[in-house]
């Protein structure tokens, strides 16, 4: 949708309008309602509580200090039902408030989440409504540091229901606690450490009002999308990602091509030179390359990193991590042309003669490994002929031996 | 010849020769340890090893150092050879009883040693060196060889890489390993049961550590060698005291844990080879 000019005008009035008290208070006015001091008379008061027990107080200083008190908004803007009330004390149940009144757009965005749907499927429901991210009367601009909001106090936010394992049993929530997953993701220790901004937080990928469900085509995290939406920060990386075979792959509408989430985890996310997540992503690399990795793991490189050490290279190291080319395209970093500038990455003084190496050798395979493959087929034999030989031999003599000794025994015997 | 001059005790092996045997025995172990890991690095135990000795950098130093022992071993042995053959002019290193160089005789001894398996003969009047024995050696001379240059290949890739071409790495690799699961796979099983581990001699023949056998048991264990000395009138000449107590116990102590860290290998190969 393009904004016009006269659309503008109108907005700006909107906003004029709405930033001065008078509107609101206009409002208030105009119902001949009761002012926020009346409220706050009685629920001014965190302790207060009603007849039945129940507490009915809130710091009073706290609503005045939120967005909407220094906006000068009225209590009954929102308990509308109250606007006429003038005998007080009012009835106990209130309708709940309705927040679409002013936040139509967030509010038909939350409309669309996985949130109000589990809410719509089971009335029994808690998944979040606006007040379980954003509080009540002390809500807060999301730029304000106090926020609940606020980039660097989102993540506990979320881990309110996220990281509560009573409400993630009750919601059925398969990825169980996230909050936790998160936590010492390279993400996670950005904000919670390093109190970076720019980090991800959780709405970062999966966005605010309208969390969809990541099989939902629309969802921020739909696989499809989730090269955008971490592109979305990592910027570069998505344009060498796109530029390789598996965001090719991507593109031309593979299922099975990999997104940054298959290597790199969701919410696990850690630094790339870790040994535990260098290890891990071999094994990664091998889910689909099923026949690479066999190779791979019958050669030297192959067999360290299955010990458990890095020191060696790794699928990324020959062959790039996000611009993957396949060996016949020149950008390849395995192509003929780049190979031993590749080798010498690690290998500085190798030569042509060192690149002629098969790191994928097979020796099952005549065509591409003959002497490999008829010293393999020796090998089997010299070791599958020894064995025999001796083992029967040793099988032959075992018994004769021991009988041997029985009568060496039975000789000495006598002379004792 | 009368009860006061018999020679109790016989040398065998020289202090040259068990010490080199000790000596193989360490590398042996020392490359078997830091080497089968990588062999069977998709093993649980394998990890276990690797990460006992630290990293891959010390299992490959530990390796290398082993190796360098080995070829060191195999040079000393080759001199001495070669010492006795050029200097001494002893042709009886190349035909002969004391020769480790197959012989028709060996053939015609595993037959009736075979034979005498089965029942259908007498036991073979073996010489100094039995054809298990010369077998043995051979296998570690031709291990040598294909582990020793394969594994120079591996240790120095791109000093090679100049002269062969880079298939000869893949070769190398495997015939390292293939030769290397024979190696062990035979010393750790047929070695021990032949030398050590067989009812006459179980638990342990300590004959490479103290170098003597008594009279008695060279009679018995090596008839053509024993006729042999008696009818050359030599058996004096080689007559030794008993071996010191200490001697004796060390070997068996040695000799029983190389016996018991190789049984454990081989356990873990079997482990892994019909697991697979």
């Amino acid at each position: 949708m393009t904004i016009g000019p006269r659309t503008w005008i109108l907005l700006l009035a909107l906003v004029a309008c709405a930033s001065t008290p008078a509107f609101a208070q206009r409002g208030g006015k105009a119902a001949k309602g009761p002012d926020n001091d009346t409220c706050l008379a009685c629920h001014g008061d965190p302790t207060a509580k009603n007849d039945a027990g129940r507490v009915i107080g809130f710091d009073g200083d706290k609503f005045k200090a939120s967005v909407h008190g220094t906006l000068g908004l009225a209590c009954v803007d929102c308990h509308v039902d109250l606007k006429n009330t003038t005998d007080f004390p009012h009835e106990a149940k209130l309708k709940p408030v309705n927040c679409a009144t002013c936040h139509e757009a967030a509010v038909a965005s939350y409309s669309s989440s996985i949130h109000a749907a589990a809410r719509r499927q089971n009335h029994g429901s808690v998944a979040a409504t606006c007040v379980d991210c954003h509080s009540t009367h002390e809500i807060r601009s999301s730029k304000d540091p106090e926020s609940r909001t606020y980039p660097l106090n989102l993540p506990q936010t979320c881990a309110r229901c996220h990281g509560d394992p009573n409400i993630i049993a009750q919601g059925h929530i398969r990825i169980g606690n996230v909050a936790e997953l998160y936590k010492d993701s390279i993400h996670g220790r950005a904000v919670s450490k390093s109190g970076l901004l720019v980090a991800a937080n959780c709405t970062s990928c999966h966005g605010s009002h309208d969390i969809r469900q990541r099989t939902d085509p629309a969802s921020k995290v739909f696989r499809a999308n989730i090269p955008a939406t971490c592109g979305g920060c990592h910027e570069g990386i998505k344009t060498m990602y796109d530029s390789g075979a598996h965001g090719s792959a991507l593109a031309a509408g593979s299922t099975k091509a990999p997104v940054c989430a298959d290597c790199h985890t969701a919410h696990q996310i850690q630094r790339a030179d870790v040994t535990s997540w260098r290890l891990d992503v071999i094994r990664e690399c091998g889910t689909c390359h099923a026949d690479k990795i066999k190779t791979y793991r019958d050669t030297f490189h192959g067999q360290v990193t299955s010990l458990g050490f890095v020191r060696v290279a790794t699928c990324s190291d020959c062959h790039g991590a996000h611009a993957v080319f396949p060996k016949s395209d020149p950008r390849s970093s395995v192509s003929n042309g780049h190979l031993l500038e590749t080798c010498r990455t690690c290998h500085p003084t190798a030569t042509a003669g060192f690149a002629e190496y098969d790191p994928h050798a097979d020796k099952t395979n005549l065509a591409r490994n003959p002497v490999l493959y008829y010293a393999a087929i020796f090998m089997k034999w010299l070791l599958i002929g020894v064995f025999g030989f001796f083992g029967l031999h040793t099988a032959l003599w075992l018994p004769r031996s021991y009988a041997a000794r029985r009568a060496a025994r039975q000789q000495e015997t006598p002379k004792r | 010849m009368s009860a006061a001059t018999a020679p109790v005790y016989v040398r065998r092996f020289d202090a040259f020769d068990r010490v080199l045997h000790a000596l193989l025995m360490v590398s042996f172990l020392g490359l078997a340890a830091t080497g089968l890991p990588l062999v069977f690095s998709d093993e649980a135990w394998a990890r276990r090893i690797a990460s006992l000795l630290g990293s891959f950098e010390v299992a490959g130093w530990l390796h290398r150092v082993s190796a360098s022992l080995l070829i060191i071993v195999f040079l000393l042995h080759l001199g001495r050879i070669g010492k006795r053959l050029i200097v001494k002019k002893d042709w009886g290193v190349l035909w002969g009883p004391r020769s480790m160089v197959p012989q028709p005789r060996d053939a015609a001894d595993l037959w009736k040693h075979v034979r005498w398996f089965v029942g259908r003969g007498p036991r073979p009047e073996f010489e100094r060196y039995t054809y298990w024995e010369k077998f043995d050696y051979w296998a570690v001379f031709w291990g040598m060889g294909i582990i020793g240059f394969s594994g120079l290949l591996l240790w120095f890739p791109v000093f090679f890489a100049r002269f062969v071409p880079g298939w000869l790495f893949n070769v190398a690799l495997l015939v390292h390993g293939e030769e290397a699961l024979l190696a062990v796979g035979f010393i750790f099983t047929l070695h021990f049961f032949n030398g050590h581990l067989r009812p006459e001699k179980f638990p342990m023949d300590p004959v490479i550590f103290t170098g003597r056998v008594t009279v008695d048991e060279l009679h018995h264990e090596r008839p053509g060698e024993y006729a042999r000395n008696v009818a050359e009138g030599s058996l004096q000449s080689i007559a030794t005291d008993p071996p010191p107590d200490w001697l004796t116990r060390l070997g068996v102590v040695v000799g029983g844990i190389a016996v018991a860290i190789g049984l454990i290998i081989v356990g873990l190969i079997l482990y892994a080879v019909l697991r697979r």
